[in-house]
């Protein structure tokens, strides 16, 4: 993890990295150029956690952004997707909000075998370090994740995900 | 290119269809063992193990290799091309949604030099 926090050259974007770090659990970093409070605002704020969940390259867009962020509130994101009729939602509960520092919520539209996710957020001088680890239940529940091609964002129905699916595998020579 | 991938998945869900190759490669994925270790992990005997490693190499799943008169298995190329496709595309999503968060925090950060402007005049 040599690469963490550090940005991108060619487009001067942070650069964000993933790391299988045992076999239930993955850790996403990638760092801001902003104080941790801001960050969290972001995060914690369904009126903005809106306007970048869901970027206008995945192809699919918000249908509503329910978010009760204090621990033992609920959330509930529901999308539409222009070549799917059904609409999808993603919901469960926070577990834990600590201000401007740790967010844990679980992750529950599969059933049991969904993750635990926890945020952290770090303020290293003007930037902040944002820690984010998925952790399943089991060894079992990461592989099934992987096996089924959802990458959690917006399930396998989805052709753009599956779409850069097949581009991912393509480049990387997979037979 | 349909009809490979489909003759691929029928390979691994038949692969995948037994208890104790699954078992094999949950194993695996802790560890590289020889047949005789499997053999002795699953209470079979080596023959039955053969044939169990053979359909997961079959399909992909596993590979061997033969040192001396000791087999080794370790998990297959498709298994692990797969888990780094999909761990990829993951940081890919997270990557967009990030870039897509830069651009909130640096309007929120804005505002705030604005406000904080404002407040002081």
């Amino acid at each position: 993890m040599d690469s963490k926090g550090a940005s991108d050259p060619t487009s001067g974007k942070n650069r964000t990295t993933v790391e299988r770090t045992s076999e239930r659990e993955l850790v996403v970093t990638r760092s801001f150029n902003a104080p941790a409070r801001l960050v969290f605002a972001a995060w914690t704020k369904p009126e903005l956690l809106m306007r970048w969940w869901a970027p206008k390259s995945f192809g699919v867009s918000f249908l509503s952004c329910e978010a009760d962020v204090r621990a033992g509130g609920t959330y509930r994101f529901v999308f539409g997707h222009a070549a799917s009729e059904q609409p999808m939602a993603f919901f469960g509960r926070y577990i834990e909000v600590t201000p401007h520092k740790r967010l844990v919520w679980t992750n529950d539209e599969d059933g049991k075998g969904g993750a635990v996710t926890t945020v952290t957020f770090e303020e290293r001088g003007a930037e902040t370090l944002v820690v984010l680890h998925d952790l399943y239940p089991s060894k079992e529940a990461l592989d099934g994740a992987i096996a089924s091609g959802s990458t959690g964002g917006f399930g396998e129905t989805f052709e753009q995900l599956d779409e850069l699916l097949v581009t991912t595998s393509t480049s990387l020579g997979r037979s | 290119m349909v009809q490979y991938t489909t003759a691929r998945l029928d390979d691994s869900f038949a692969a995948l269809s037994d208890a104790t190759r699954r078992g094999v490669l949950e194993q695996l994925g802790r560890a590289d063992a020889s047949i005789t270790e499997l053999a002795e992990k699953f209470h079979m005997t080596l023959t039955g193990m053969k044939k169990h490693v053979g359909v997961l190499e079959q399909a992909g799943l596993v590979a061997t290799e033969k040192v001396g008169r000791v087999r080794t298995c370790k998990l297959g190329p498709r298994r692990l091309a797969e888990e780094t496709a999909w761990i990829e595309a993951y940081r890919q999503l997270w990557a967009s949604r990030f870039d897509a968060l830069d651009k909130v925090v640096e309007e929120l950060k804005q505002k705030e030099t604005v406000d904080g402007l404002k407040r002081s005049e």
